[in-house]
């Protein structure tokens, strides 16, 4: 695994070739089986001997298919029903580092819903894995074809995340009803750096640069917590639901490789304009 | 000789290039030979006195096709000659210097590079036996520092190993305006801001009145954004003050009218950017604008299903963060 390069072609950044190139490799029986003995592989890795049950009588995940960009592929999570939920693992099962992200929910959370944006660098199968507050896990998952998106070079417009670096931005998408879920968006702008894109000058890998936490809490106290990888995409943006039982501050902490620490508080409701 | 035009009818050449193609599969499988007949000349049209361009095919890179995919070719004064883009593989430039060689017999002193894709550039080591300048936008060689190789291997993947061509730098930059001297015309050179690329560098023949935005100006063909869609609209608007009477587009015919030739990329950036921006404000996510914006403009671009994703995506990250 690690830093091991692969041969990128789907990625469409340019005009020049579309993921055509990709559009040979049906998944075959072996190939499936293969998948199928990775992930048991990764459970392994991730639960040890828990069983980890189908949860997709109650759990969603959706993610294009075909990834027009494998360096932004967005990904909705959702959850359903009353089941109290813990945590959730998003897994790309071909990816270096497969654990893209581990959410954990604090008592303000309302974890019915959650969207980001992730490189992916192989077809491969994404998995969603719930973790239920008496300790049950449950998975979903969804198969997306894209290649390269961990080491495909920064896009055309990349130094406007390190002239920005940290600037945070949320954007709640309802209104603010006392006690009532809403849904936030938060934005960080960070480039990301996976350690994975190479400066051909220098023949050196730019130096891996990249979120490892994320805090969100009200008031005080805690809505969720990301611990967060090389898989999340440059400049990410995180949709997550809270609960607001009275007037307050939303307030958004990262910390990333370097231990640069960001933070920002917002109002809620937000102030009008 | 120099203004004699050779058009061969588009159906023809995709026709016969598809037979080249076809032909090189088998051999490069049998034999393990090159299966385009190398340094035969390519054909150009004189879209002004001295101006010849090669209309590139309205396609993605193929084994086919060679890569051959972007209109460009090269500007002949009275001392020398200025290749404006040297093509899209090594191939393509071999070609379009026996095209040269078939004109003039003038020394190729400049290769102009419009910016860092591959289709543009790649051809660029055909003339390395020339010793030109070759020039770039001022970010061009950070931009071929960072996915020079990653185009090269993509590229080489589609063509065959090696078959890209040599990755060359430029030995000259430009960083806001500069000019080059051919005797008789000075072509002038602006470097852009971040705009189709982060690298565009547009050529004025104030001679001809000719532009040459390269992909600064997509026709017929529908616009690739990997820069920044506001920038591009705000280059947009300075070229089309040029007192060009013609311009010639980096994908599309060979030659339009201008400004009028940027009417409908004008409009094309504009429902992008109105759309889009709608979208970011009405909360969807980037998947479901994808699958709305810019929908009135299909049809009216060949390979839109290709980029119209791809583009939505980019402009939605841009626009977000107003």
């Amino acid at each position: 695994m690690g830093m091991k390069r692969v041969l990128p072609m789907a990625l469409m950044l340019i005009v020049g070739w579309t993921a055509n190139a990709a559009q040979t490799a049906p998944a075959l029986d072996d190939e499936e089986a293969d998948r199928a003995a990775r992930w048991k592989d990764l459970q392994h890795a991730l639960f040890g001997d828990r069983p980890v049950r189908d949860g997709s009588a109650w759990m969603g995940i959706d993610a294009p298919a075909r990834a027009l960009d494998a360096a932004l592929v967005p990904v909705n999570l959702t959850v359903q029903g009353g089941t109290p939920i813990k945590g959730i693992y998003l897994v790309i099962d071909n990816n270096p580092g497969p654990l893209a992200g581990h959410f954990t929910f604090g008592p303000q959370a309302d974890p019915h819903s959650l969207k980001l944006r992730v490189r992916v660098n192989a077809y491969t199968y994404i998995h969603a894995v719930a973790e239920t507050r008496d300790d049950q896990l449950y998975a979903v998952a969804r198969f997306v074809k894209a290649a390269g998106g961990c080491s495909a070079p920064a896009a055309g417009d990349a130094q406007q995340a390190l002239q920005d670096l940290g600037h945070i931005k949320v954007r709640f998408m309802q209104p603010f009803v006392p006690g009532k879920p809403m849904q936030a968006q938060m934005m960080i702008r960070h480039p990301n750096f996976n350690g994975m894109q190479m400066d051909q000058t220098t023949r050196l890998y730019t130096p891996a640069m990249f979120i490892r936490t994320i805090d969100v809490s009200y008031n005080g106290a805690q809505v969720l917590h990301l611990d967060s990888d090389i898989s999340l995409s440059s400049d990410p943006v995180i949709n997550f639901g809270f609960i607001p039982p009275q007037k307050g501050q939303l307030k958004v902490s990262v910390r990333d490789t370097q231990d640069a620490t960001f933070g920002q508080s917002f109002d809620v409701p937000a102030p009008a304009g | 000789m120099p203004q004699a035009l050779k058009l061969r009818p588009q159906r023809t050449l995709s026709r016969r290039e598809a037979l080249a193609g076809g032909f090189g599969v088998l051999c490069s499988t049998l034999l393990a030979t090159p299966g385009r007949p190398s340094q035969s000349a390519l054909i150009t049209e004189a879209v002004a006195p001295g101006i010849h361009i090669r209309r590139g095919v309205d396609a993605d890179a193929s084994f086919a096709n060679g890569n051959a995919i972007a209109n460009g070719g090269f500007v002949v004064g009275r001392n020398c000659v200025a290749v404006v883009d040297p093509g899209g593989s090594l191939d393509d430039g071999q070609r379009l210097r026996a095209r040269i060689r078939e004109v003039t017999r003038l020394p190729i002193r400049y290769v102009l590079m419009s910016h860092v894709h591959p289709d543009h550039i790649f051809g660029a080591g055909a003339f390395a036996q020339d010793r030109p300048q070759f020039v770039g936008h001022g970010r061009l060689p950070n931009a071929m520092a960072q996915r020079g190789e990653y185009y090269q291997r993509g590229l080489d993947a589609i063509l065959g190993k090696g078959k890209s061509g040599p990755l060359v730098m430029p030995t000259r930059v430009v960083t806001e305006r500069d000019q080059i001297d051919l005797g008789d015309r000075t072509l002038l050179l602006t470097a852009h801001g971040v705009a189709h690329s982060d690298c565009d560098l547009s050529v004025f023949d104030p001679a001809t009145a000719t532009l040459l935005p390269a992909d600064l100006l997509f026709v017929e063909r529908v616009p690739s954004l990997d820069g920044r869609l506001k920038g591009w609209q705000n280059e947009l608007t300075g070229l089309k003050a040029i007192p060009a009477k013609r311009a010639v587009p980096g994908h599309g015919p060979v030659r339009v009218s201008w400004p009028a030739g940027a009417r409908d990329l004008d409009r094309y950036l504009d429902v992008l950017l109105r759309e889009t921006r709608a979208a970011v404000k009405q909360g969807m996510d980037i998947s479901a604008a994808v699958a709305s914006v810019g929908r009135s403009e299909r049809g009216k671009w060949k390979l839109f299903d290709d980029y119209q994703g791809h583009n939505v995506t980019q402009a939605f990250k841009e626009l977000e963060w107003e």
